[in-house]
């Protein structure tokens, strides 16, 4: 894809962010937090990519190093989004809890 | 193998996904749809990207996941929730790390080579910025994780000649790009890519090392937005849409979520984000007088005589893992008919919204727990305000002394309540090094100790 495409689809993306987020109210700023927090991690796309492509390298340093860097930024990213989702479910299952214990 | 129609499909339906996530997660009905929403998203994603043309290697890609799913889910059951802020500052530097090895790998990756002219040149660039905003989000993170876990003071750290510095490195930074991409090709080039690496790695310890800690939650909700923006980055280098996207979408609320904060706190959003540029250090007017101390029986018997009570819990109330207590006290008292509330700052603690989640936590029902704008007009009428580990959010010295680091931003006004008692582990000043008149007011007394300890206590003096 061009680069202006690409830019286009990061402005319209900015834009969209903001209308979203405008009017969160603070109970949920900590689990909209880990759970932006965990959408990040999809990075872990940039590192698949990284060591998917180094294997098809003809120079032996090369697929090391892009195994070594490739393989951290996997691990790196994933903890992210599995800890990021899992932390956002779990505060969030507080706050239904307690949902109900007004409703009695 | 999938073929590439299949992907963009996949990546189009990801980021729509991701859409409805981040917009289900910012209301209370929708949040846990759009945590669903989100990992679905992320699998199919995560899925089209391995099984796409051009991946191999999926036993190595896949035992890497797998190590990390496990750590992942390990560390999310057993965090407490009164660690969450470190935990979230934590998880930005993984973002920041991986950004930086997904740039180093892109930029020695063969198909790379084989670009021509201007689309080299653009690649190189979006390489050059990744490797840049990664490596900020990374050391920031990793500071703000120090200094929210206590390793690293909480004090801002500043020295003289650090704009200078800042300046004189910025413009070395555009040089090196320069002349990175002049040496495209030769070994030079990656030499030159390790020192960038190091400015923006001590960009990013500077620029949180010199943030107060009053102003953490902001630093926090900024990283955020940053390991956004640096996931962004890393899509116009591996030109891949998705990342662009949901990218732009958690930087962008991020950002906003830490312009909400600096509203609260009455703080001009860049002098935040600026790291603290050309920022004084300021302690406040020295205050003369005398502090009263009190003890859980006369709490205990203060609380039983009022009939409406406000409870401005912070950080303290976090540290000590008081919120049980907390919520059997208030249990206690509203069966005896008390009115209980809660006055939430929006910057109490060091995590946006963290007090709301150490509340719910505890089984408080959450339409006793109010925010600061909802409490102030009522405060009058308030007999005992209970200030739980809280000390700049309740500092008047914010409305009254205009040499307070803190004058101006908008503070739960306990003091005007009949009676205020301020549990406190000793008499140090809070996170933000200010000192606090209101320890000093007439109608304040203080309650030393350990929040937990104290607030046990007074239970126990409320049952007889």
């Amino acid at each position: 894809m061009s680069p202006f495409i690409l830019l286009i689809i990061f402005a319209a993306s900015t834009g969209l962010g903001y209308v979203i987020i405008k009017n969160v109210p603070s109970l949920l700023h900590t689990p909209l937090m880990s759970g932006m927090n965990a959408l990040s991690g999809i990075t872990i796309l940039g590192a698949i990519a990284a060591v998917g492509l180094s294997v098809l390298s003809k120079n032996s340093n090369e697929i090391l190093l892009g195994q070594i860097f490739g393989g951290l930024a996997i691990i790196a990213a994933t903890v992210n989004v599995v800890g990021g989702f899992l932390v956002t479910h779990r505060m969030l299952k507080m706050f239904n809890k307690n949902k109900k214990g007004r409703n009695r | 193998m999938i073929t590439s129609n299949i992907q963009i499909a996949s990546y189009l339906l990801a980021s729509i996904l991701f859409i409805l996530s981040l917009s289900g997660l910012s209301s209370q009905e929708t949040a846990k749809r759009g945590v669903l929403f989100g990992i679905i998203g992320m699998t199919i994603a995560i899925l089209a990207t391995v099984f796409g043309e051009n991946v191999q290697g999926y036993t190595y890609i896949i035992v890497a996941i797998i190590i990390a799913s496990i750590i992942g889910v390990l560390v999310a059951r057993k965090v407490e929730m009164t660690a969450m802020p470190q935990l979230i500052a934590i998880l930005h530097s993984f973002v920041g790390l991986a950004a930086v090895l997904v740039g180093f790998g892109s930029f020695i990756d063969p198909e790379v080579a084989k670009l021509q002219g201007a689309e080299m040149i653009i690649h190189m660039v979006e390489v050059y910025i990744g490797i840049f905003i990664g490596a900020i989000t990374f050391t920031g993170s990793v500071i703000a994780w120090g200094k929210l876990t206590g390793k690293i003071s909480g004090k801002p750290f500043v020295f003289k000649g650090k704009d200078a510095l800042n300046v004189v490195l910025f413009i070395a930074t555009i040089v090196l790009g320069v002349l990175f991409i002049q040496n495209l090709g030769s070994p030079m080039a990656m030499n030159i890519l390790y020192i960038m690496t190091a400015i923006a790695a001590f960009f990013g310890i500077m620029m949180v090392m010199a943030i107060g800690g009053a102003d953490m939650p902001v630093v926090i909700s900024m990283l955020n937005s940053l390991s956004g923006w640096t996931a962004s980055a890393a899509g116009f280098m591996l030109g891949n849409d998705l990342l662009i996207v949901t990218g732009a979408l958690v930087g962008s609320s991020g950002a906003i979520l830490s312009i909400i904060m600096c509203e609260a706190m009455n703080r001009p959003f860049f002098s935040v984000i600026l790291g603290g540029f050309g920022q004084e250090i300021k302690t406040g007017k020295k205050i003369e007088g005398t502090v009263k101390s009190t003890t859980h029986e006369i709490v205990a018997e203060m609380l039983t005589e009022a009939e409406s009570v406000l409870i401005v819990p912070g950080y303290g109330m976090a540290v000590s893992k008081a919120q049980h207590p907390v919520h059997d006290m208030v249990e206690k008292l509203r069966a005896q008919g008390k009115k209980i509330t809660f006055g939430i700052h929006p910057v109490a603690g060091r995590l946006p919204g963290h007090m709301n989640v150490l509340l719910a936590e505890a089984n408080v029902p959450y339409d006793i727990v109010l925010e600061m704008d909802e409490v102030n007009p009522t405060i009058d009428q308030i007999d005992v305000v209970l200030v739980i580990g809280a000390n700049d959010t309740v500092n008047p010295g914010a409305l009254e002394d205009e040499d307070s680091p803190i004058y101006g931003m908008p503070v739960v006004e306990v003091w005007r309540a009949k009676q205020v008692i301020v549990m406190k582990r000793s008499m140090a000043v809070g996170y933000a090094g200010v000192e606090n008149p209101l320890f000093y007011k007439d109608n304040t007394s203080l309650l030393y100790g350990d929040a937990k300890d104290s607030v046990d206590k007074i239970n126990s003096n409320i049952n007889r």
